[in-house]
């Protein structure tokens, strides 16, 4: 790994440093788990749900090709324009046709994590297209220029003395102003004017379904609406994956994602497209980026089954002290961390070894995503096409001849213990790799091999 | 090979074979529909006023509303307090200054206290969600237990536009503190016929 790649456990130092803010974020997002299960508990069905859920998943995914024909056939009769897209290049580049053919230099966005993933906001501005991020949480990271740290709740690290800040930098408001309800109303009245003035508005999709054509776009603040209903042109964008096959099956899905993301019954808007307003013309680009690959990995094709709700990110021990941004993908916490080795091994390696492996996310899953198992299976894979960590391995070749050579063994054995109890600083020190990740054990006066020869009668 | 049929081969040759879809799940919980849609309405911010009759609720309104100048509505019972001619109008953009829409979805669910509404009884798509303040009448035989019911009355309508609408538009992204009124309505007044 070469210093300049970023890499989960130094950018977890980093956050670290601000133990304070550790605290905070770590109580925050534990508080939003607690109520993920308080909503959950509330419904004596949930495991079955979540085993419906999954099984519909799996199904989809098994015969994804028929139903992505079935899709595009059913949206094109509702007049619906549908764009195919083999990567993230080929999306933004389909993206910045449309909005060249109309002539559109500025353009709304609501919130849509696959656009983060194909950085399309960087790609328009390089085209000479202004994009505005409408989601309250992304307008403000936005504003901030950094990336969303969470899929749901993209400020999630920030402080509203730092959003009072950054507002008062970029909507005018007075200093030292941080009341989330002034800064709440300020972003309405700026965002309102964009709503107002964008011809062409992009939005995500929650969910899409192969029967109807529909697509399902789930909000809070209305954002995605505000921006749909008043442009000529609404852009939306989704992974191949996001198919469901009948209409019907909305009620599982829309019963738990809310509840697993935030504790909520449902969004306070689940908006069904299905055709243009008089007049409007609707695009829909079906992205590939690397999902058809994924598909092919039978230990982790079912990441593919997610439908972004950040419940495996609230309840990870890691997520909640490291930060979003220690993740360095689009998509953070134990799912970014199968989803994005898929993409590039490389430079993700690090990622599904930033956990503990202690199995809360793949309890929280709404679809049941064997998260945590997979997080084990990509570090073998990883291993062995030799993106490991090179310092453990040849920490691990020493051992390796120390465990085949029962006199090193022993002697190793000894020495080691006398370094752990009489000089712990030898080994807990960042020049050992595994003390990055873990506080080194106490070493036990004798060996199990020792006690035996005393103790045998 | 154009990227439609590139992605179409490879996950027909990376998918597993077919599993089956599971069998269709339902589920009506115990409890009164009405008193839970209206423990879960009140949890979610909306506002909640029983009458015994339609014609009630202009007076209501014009009650509640003192400040509204703007009023649409595409239901001709509300003609004496609200524009009805919705459907005429060509720019979306003019509705901009709407304080109060008044609007019937067709039913309203129990469990989350989201209310199904297709455009047609929007007057404009963009109706529920650009005026200040949205109020909707619910007649309480059309409230359904959970979302399973929802879907089972939703069949296979022909709509261009619906949504589920709960509450008004509100936002925690800063500091997870809830604020009401973020893009859409700043507040959600339910009016429950007997």
């Amino acid at each position: 790994m070469n210093s300049e790649q970023k890499e989960h456990a130094g950018l977890a130092e980093t956050f670290n440093k601000d133990e304070d803010r550790v605290n905070w974020h770590d109580e925050t997002l534990w508080w939003i788990r607690q109520k993920r299960d308080k909503s959950a508990h509330n419904i004596p069905e949930w495991e079955t749900l979540r085993n419906t859920a999954s099984a519909i998943k799996n199904h989809v995914l098994s015969n994804l090709h028929n139903y992505l024909v079935e899709f595009e056939a059913n949206a094109k009769a509702n007049g619906i324009i549908v764009h195919w897209a083999a990567n993230a290049q080929e999306h933004n580049q389909i993206v910045h046709g449309i909005l060249k053919e109309h002539g559109i230099t500025q353009m709304v966005k609501s919130k849509s994590m696959l656009t983060e993933e194909c950085h399309l906001n960087e790609y328009l501005a390089q085209q000479g297209v202004d994009v505005i991020d409408s989601d309250l949480g992304e307008r403000i990271v936005q504003l901030a220029k950094e990336p969303p740290s969470h899929i749901v709740l993209p400020c999630i690290h920030k402080k509203k003395e730092e959003i009072g800040e950054i507002f008062h930098e970029n909507l005018g408001t007075p200093a030292g102003v941080s009341d989330p309800q002034v800064l709440t109303e300020t972003a309405r009245q700026h965002l309102r004017e964009t709503f107002l003035t964008r011809k062409v508005a992009l939005t995500g999709v929650n969910f899409a379904i192969a029967e109807t054509g529909d697509f399902v776009v789930c909000t809070n603040e209305g954002n995605a609406d505000m921006g749909a209903h008043l442009s000529d042109v609404h852009i939306a964008c989704m992974g191949i994956e996001k198919l469901i096959p009948k209409r019907r099956h909305l009620a599982i899905f829309l019963r738990l994602l809310t509840r697993s993301a935030t504790g909520q019954p449902i969004t306070t808007y689940s908006s069904h497209f299905r055709k243009p307003r008089p007049g409007q013309q609707m695009h829909l680009v079906l992205v590939d980026n690397g999902r058809s690959t994924q598909l092919g990995r039978p230990d982790f094709r079912n990441s593919l089954k997610c439908i972004r709700c950040g419940a495996c990110m609230n309840t990870c021990p890691v997520y909640r002290r490291s930060g979003g941004h220690s993740y360095h993908s689009a998509i953070a916490g134990p799912i970014g961390s199968i989803l994005a080795p898929n993409l590039d091994m490389r430079q993700y390696a690090d990622l599904p070894f930033a956990s503990t492996l202690c199995g809360s996310c793949s309890n929280v899953c709404p679809v049941k995503i064997d998260i945590h198992d997979q997080l084990y299976k990509w570090r073998q894979v990883i291993v062995k096409e030799g993106y490991g960590n090179k310092a453990k391995g040849v920490g691990l070749k020493v051992m390796n001849w120390t465990l085949s050579s029962p006199g090193a063994y022993h002697t190793a054995g000894k020495l080691g213990r006398a370094v752990m109890r009489i000089a712990p600083f030898a080994v807990n020190n960042p020049l050992n790799p595994w003390y990055k990740h873990r506080e080194m054990p106490q070493a036990p006066k004798e060996s199990f091999g020792e006690w035996y020869k005393k103790n045998r009668k | 090979m154009n990227s439609r049929e590139q992605i179409l081969a490879k996950v027909a040759a990376n998918q597993s074979a077919t599993l089956s879809l599971p069998a269709d799940v339902t589920f009506t919980p115990d409890g009164d529909v009405l008193e839970t849609f209206k423990a879960v309405a009140l949890a979610v911010g909306s506002k909640l006023f029983e009458v015994n009759q339609v014609s009630e609720i202009p007076g209501m309104i014009t009650e509640q509303f003192p400040f509204a100048k703007r009023i649409v509505s595409p239901l001709p019972e509300m003609a004496v307090i609200a524009e009805t001619d919705l459907a005429g109008i060509n720019d979306p953009h003019t509705l901009k200054d709407v304080d109060l829409a008044i609007l019937q979805p067709h039913f309203a669910v129990a469990e989350n206290s989201a209310a199904w509404i297709t455009e047609d009884r929007m007057g404009q798509r963009i109706v529920p969600f650009i005026c200040q303040h949205l109020a909707i009448i619910v007649p309480v035989q059309d409230i359904v237990a959970t979302m399973h019911q929802a879907y089972e009355r939703i069949a296979n309508a022909d709509y261009g536009f619906g949504g589920f609408i709960a509450g008004p538009s509100k936002t925690a992204d800063i500091e997870q503190s809830l604020v009401l009124g973020a893009h859409g309505p700043r507040s959600m007044t339910i009016f429950l016929v007997r």
